[in-house]
């Protein structure tokens, strides 16, 4: 979100009152355009306030390949921190929500754009576990527009076996999974757990895909039609259960859990 | 087709214009009085058409356009409802909606065929005829259903699975067929109502439960009567002659032992007071057995 008391919305591009727009949980009063927002944005809204606590927050990426594009990926890390304030792109923890108890974690597009490295994969196992320690359900809320983070190689692909196998015990175990599709989330996060879940939300209007739009015009040269690989796209394609705006995420997340309780008796 | 069915609701529907004509006038003693008498009128009417149907009368009363589809039931009866879409691997069909929600305080999965009210509706739900997709989609959420132990509530409403190329192409018998199979393994309880036409094997598609029930004026049969009697009588025109040899009204279906239970409509059918045929079964079909 860029300085100033007003901004120009991305969506309809009208000049809006950044404060409304804040108000409104970082939606655009005029048009509904959901603007991108940081990890710690979102769980507030998501989690009842004060309830988050959040672990593993000090773990940070190695550079396993001594990787270097145009900068080198030690430099690039030490930048995105700067940028953000983050350690990784993927805050992890446990909170409540209307009273209800989750674990939740959460990727941040500003971070490498919430690619998933050995960090981002270590994180949502672990969280992943300690829901199914504690017999708890597990939200997590991508925004990874960058799939598998390149800068990791083959360590970060294997992320995507690691988590669907944690992930795949929970539903044995007979816990809720509830994933959360925000703008963008592709690649290798939603070929693996994002897409693996109970249910799927999407905020609306959010890039959700395999391969990202750049890659298939390239590859394929043809103009991409309106609105693909949006989330109403994948609505309708059958790919997600349902489209929920900002705003009213927490009330609904928080009837999914009261009806896909695993400790219900009935 | 009898002229007598296809009017069956018309000298309903002018007592009722009447009625309203009346009651946009001033309140006065006569006309409460003559109110009263016609309301009297047109319940005796209405004894009278209904207690003289035949199962071709009972097809088009299941197919009335005002008779309440799956959406009035789902409104009436299902409290803080969440529509889950989509079956993961094609597309959402809209000809079937599934979501969960509380029965007074009781939680279950709810799936049913979606008809629609308005033209334009009817259009966008193809008339209640799913694909295959749609099949996946019930699938899909009663195995939700299941890890989650939600009973499942199936509301039947088609005149049948979709017969076009796409359709045939995705693999509509295979996807009844494992609809079937699946429905008489699930470990959560179903219970299936048939609340106007129970069309075939698309009825079946999301119609195997523990316990398998029918409103009055509903019917459930293997084929259409019109396709019936294209088939063996080479002329739709015999439509009443195989809605007769079919024996697929709810009180033929009972009596054969096919349904468990045959649950009563409203005077002048679910369509006269869709609000009390809500009630009526929420209050005694539901929680489970």
């Amino acid at each position: 979100m860029p300085d100033g008391l007003w901004i120009r919305c991305e969506g309809c591009k009208s000049l809006v009152y950044k404060k409304k727009v804040e108000e409104k949980f970082f939606v655009c009063p005029e048009c509904n355009f959901h603007f991108r927002i940081s990890a710690a944005e979102r769980i507030k809204i998501m989690l009842d306030a004060d309830s988050f606590d959040e672990y593993w927050k000090e773990m940070s990426p190695v550079d396993p390949l001594n990787f270097k594009d145009r900068i080198s990926y030690k430099d690039r890390v030490a930048s995105e921190k700067k940028k953000t304030g983050l350690n990784e792109a993927a805050t992890a923890g446990k909170g409540t929500i209307e009273g209800k108890e989750v674990m939740i974690v959460v990727t941040d597009p500003s971070f490498i754009m919430g690619s998933m490295g050995s960090v981002v994969g270590e994180k949502v196992t672990r969280a992943a576990e300690m829901a199914l320690e504690q017999k708890l359900p597990i939200i997590i809320a991508s925004g990874s527009g960058g799939g598998a983070r390149m800068h990791e190689g083959a360590f970060s692909l294997m992320q995507m076996a690691k988590t669907s196998f944690i992930l795949s015990r929970l539903h044995q175990a007979g816990l809720l999974f509830v994933s959360i599709l925000t703008d963008p989330t592709l690649g290798g996060v939603m070929a693996s757990y994002a897409s693996q879940a109970d249910i799927i939300v999407g905020e609306p209007g959010a890039l959700v895909g395999f391969a990202g739009p750049r890659v298939i015009r390239e590859t394929i040269k043809k103009t991409l039609p309106k609105g693909f690989q949006t989330t109403e796209f994948m609505l309708e394609h059958g790919f997600i259960d349902m489209i929920v705006e900002r705003g009213k995420i927490k009330h609904e997340l928080s009837k999914i859990l009261e009806y896909c309780d695993a400790n219900h008796s009935s | 087709m009898s002229k007598k069915t296809a009017n069956l609701d018309d000298p309903i529907i002018e007592l009722n214009e009447r009625i309203k004509k009346l009651q946009d006038n001033p309140k006065q003693d006569d006309i409460l009085t003559e109110i009263k008498e016609l309301e009297e009128q047109k319940k005796s009417l209405l004894k009278k058409i209904y207690s003289n149907l035949s199962p071709y009368d009972i097809i088009q009363i299941s197919r009335h356009h005002l008779r309440p589809p799956v959406s009035d039931y789902i409104s009436f009866m299902v409290d803080d409802f969440i529509e889950l879409h989509g079956d993961r691997s094609f597309g959402d069909d809209k000809a079937i909606i599934t979501g969960i929600g509380k029965f007074g305080n009781q939680r279950a999965m709810i799936i049913g065929h979606q008809k629609g009210k308005t033209t334009k509706e009817r259009i966008i739900y193809n008339f209640g005829m799913p694909n295959p997709e749609g099949y996946r989609k019930a699938l899909h959420k009663m195995r939700l259903a299941e890890k989650f132990h939600l009973p499942v509530v199936t509301l039947i409403d088609t005149p049948g699975a979709n017969p076009d190329i796409g359709a045939e192409e995705r693999g509509q018998a295979h996807a009844i067929a494992v609809n079937i199979a699946e429905m008489s393994r699930l470990r959560t309880p179903i219970i299936c109502i048939v609340i106007g036409e129970g069309g075939s094997g698309g009825a079946l598609g999301i119609g195997v439960g523990d316990r398998f029930l029918i409103l009055e004026y509903a019917y459930c049969s293997v084929i259409s009567p019109e396709g019936c009697a294209a088939i063996l009588w080479k002329s739709k025109d015999n439509a009443e002659d195989a809605a007769n040899a079919l024996k697929l009204t709810a009180k033929d279906l009972y009596e054969m032992g096919i349904v468990d239970e045959v649950i009563p409509e409203p005077l002048g059918a679910a369509h006269n007071s869709p609000k009390e045929m809500a009630n009526t079964l929420k209050k005694n079909y539901y929680p489970l057995p």
